[in-house]
């Protein structure tokens, strides 16, 4: 109660500079969380930084299964960008992924574990500099990063480690989407006896070699990822994913229409 | 500023539960000495305190069977006083579980002095998940669940038909909606109670749900309510009736659901694209319908997505 009331005053105190300074109102967290500013520093240091539409984050604003909270980063408005990298302002671990679009559209659908309500943001750097940051509020039951992996407690898993699935569409609405999944249980080191062990890179070129994005992933990935790119109808032609975890463990795969 | 936040506090005691947490329990007549708890049709709030689940009993000639225990301590200490009062002087001669949601058992302690029975999956079920089970509905129901504690059944009971206290009883062994779902037929009146794998009038829930050994389930019981004696349906969820409709009801959704998943996969959507897809219109006034579809995306979807995904060639 205390705390939603207090969200309010920062949000009505935040609208009073509008009509009189529009570029410093683009600086005042419009998710408004006390962890904003932390976020910046760690992530945007002293670039410049505006809270932009453009930037679309979509994820639940109730998210059931705190273990695999579904996320869709889409700054295709932008046009050609640099590098999204995508944080949840309360996790235990913050930082999500990074990914670097090349040739591929700016756009990624994958899952993460967030532990209690949260933020879930998105900063895309532009040529110039500029961090255009999207976001929406995510609210969870918890738990997601220090309960164990499903599959953690098997011996299945071990067998099927980086074993890829995947899958591109050459026709229809989603003509020259690729999803991929990987077998891995993106252990977080939170849980005691349980080291850290995740995917840390995959790197996706289309079927003439050139490359079209690379994803650096973190803990905060949920297991077993799936990810999906948008490549249009133009780059529907078959992908080459490659990738490997913290423990040197590696994948390749060709991913065909 | 000040109107905001009367507002708030106005929405807030509002939703506060009655002081004296009474489920307001009434037993209802199902057949001759066989009755049943019917709950809210609704998902668990501070306000239902999670009576939002059906639960019954049979009058046997000497003792009373009970099916499921509600979702409290106290519920369970209100059932018990409410079959009391109509089974009077009558011990307690078996309490059931029919599978291993907390709805169906966290009112087990008011039952611990009497035979406690459930299938052995279900005994595993509640010994492994029971605690978090608990946890989850303090944080959804509150005060509500003061003082509840899980109490696993102490014996496994297995399918067939038993006499217990003068009265036949089908043990009718399934899954679906959970790994293991005991649907409890009354021989004598042809009253059928079948827990969890049939609703009426609610969306069903999936948290362990395999929809194909589900349906096979359905099929089952459908036939049960072809049997010449068959008089009355007690689904887990939603109203009583005398026909076959809410299984029949319950098959539409977990088939459109299974459907819905595989489509989806295949068109490649992504989990967030799923959860925008909207209901159909034959499910669109069924209540919670939306907030358990979103549920089951979330149940369900992964395993038709990788199902869709197939293998990529490895190099
Ligand atoms: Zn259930």
């Amino acid at each position: 109660m205390k705390y939603a009331l207090a969200a309010l005053i920062v949000a009505v105190v935040a609208c009073l500079p509008y009509q009189s300074n529009a570029a410093q109102q683009a600086v005042v967290d419009p998710l408004v969380s006390p962890r904003w500013e932390d976020m910046r520093k760690a992530f945007l240091a002293d670039a410049p930084v505006v809270f932009d539409p453009a930037v679309q984050v979509i994820s639940p604003a109730n998210a059931e299964n705190p273990m695999q909270v579904p996320v869709t980063i889409d700054a295709t408005a932008l046009g050609k960008v640099q590098e999204v990298v995508v944080f949840a302002d309360f996790n235990p671990i913050v930082q999500v992924l990074r990914f670097f679009p090349d040739r591929a559209p700016a756009f990624l659908g994958f899952r993460i574990k967030l532990q209690q309500s949260s933020p879930v943001r998105a900063a895309v750097r532009t040529a110039d500099g500029v961090w255009h940051v999207g976001g929406t509020w995510v609210n969870t039951v918890g738990g997601g990063c220090t309960a164990p992996s499903a599959t953690g407690g098997s011996k299945e898993w071990q067998k099927r480690l980086n074993e890829v699935s995947g899958r591109q569409w050459s026709e229809g609405p989603n003509a020259g989407r690729v999803r991929l999944r990987i077998v891995h249980p993106m252990d977080t080191g939170l849980i005691a006896g349980t080291p850290a062990f995740f995917l840390e890179d995959i790197d996706f070129s289309d079927a003439a070699g050139r490359h079209l994005m690379r994803v650096q992933t973190y803990e905060p990935v949920a297991e077993n990822p799936v990810f999906t790119l948008n490549l249009g109808p133009g780059g529907s032609e078959g992908v080459e994913a490659s990738g490997r975890d913290n423990n040197g463990n590696t994948f390749r795969a060709r991913i065909a229409p | 500023m000040k109107r905001l936040l009367f507002v708030a506090l106005l929405a807030f005691s509002v939703a506060a539960p009655a002081a004296d947490f009474d489920y307001g329990l009434v037993a209802r007549k199902v057949a001759k000495d066989v009755y049943a708890f019917v709950g809210r049709t609704e998902d668990f709030t501070m306000a239902n305190g999670g009576n939002i689940v059906n639960s019954g009993f049979i009058v046997a000639p000497k003792g009373v069977v009970v099916i499921d225990t509600g979702s409290s301590l106290r519920y369970g200490q209100q059932m018990r006083s409410a079959i009391a009062a109509i089974a009077v002087g009558k011990p307690i001669v078996l309490t059931i579980n029919t599978h291993h949601h907390p709805d169906h058992f966290l009112g087990n302690q008011a039952f611990a002095d009497a035979p406690f029975g459930a299938l052995p999956e279900t005994r595993q079920g509640i010994a492994a998940d029971g605690n978090a089970f608990a946890e989850n509905l303090f944080r959804l129901t509150g005060d509500w669940m003061k003082g509840t504690e899980v109490v696993a059944p102490t014996q496994s009971l297995i399918a067939g038909t038993i006499e217990i206290a003068g009265r036949k009883l089908r043990l009718i062994a399934l899954g679906g909606h959970t790994g293991a779902d005991l649907a409890v037929y009354d021989e004598t009146t042809g009253s059928l109670f079948a827990g969890d794998l049939v609703f009426n009038g609610r969306a069903p829930t999936t948290p362990h749900a395999d929809v194909a050994t589900w349906l096979a389930a359905l099929e089952k019981l459908e036939a049960v309510t072809r049997e010449t004696g068959f008089a009355t349906l007690v689904p887990g969820h939603g109203e009583i009736s005398h026909d076959a409709a809410p299984i029949r009801q319950t098959r539409a959704w977990l088939m459109w659901l299974q459907n819905s998943m595989r489509e989806s996969a295949r068109a490649g959507l992504d989990m967030n694209e799923v959860l925008a897809r909207p209901l159909p219109p034959e499910f669109a006034d069924l209540p919670v319908a939306a907030s358990e579809y979103r549920r089951s995306v979330g149940h369900l979807f992964p395993a038709a997505e990788q199902e869709a995904l197939g293998n990529a060639t490895l190099h």
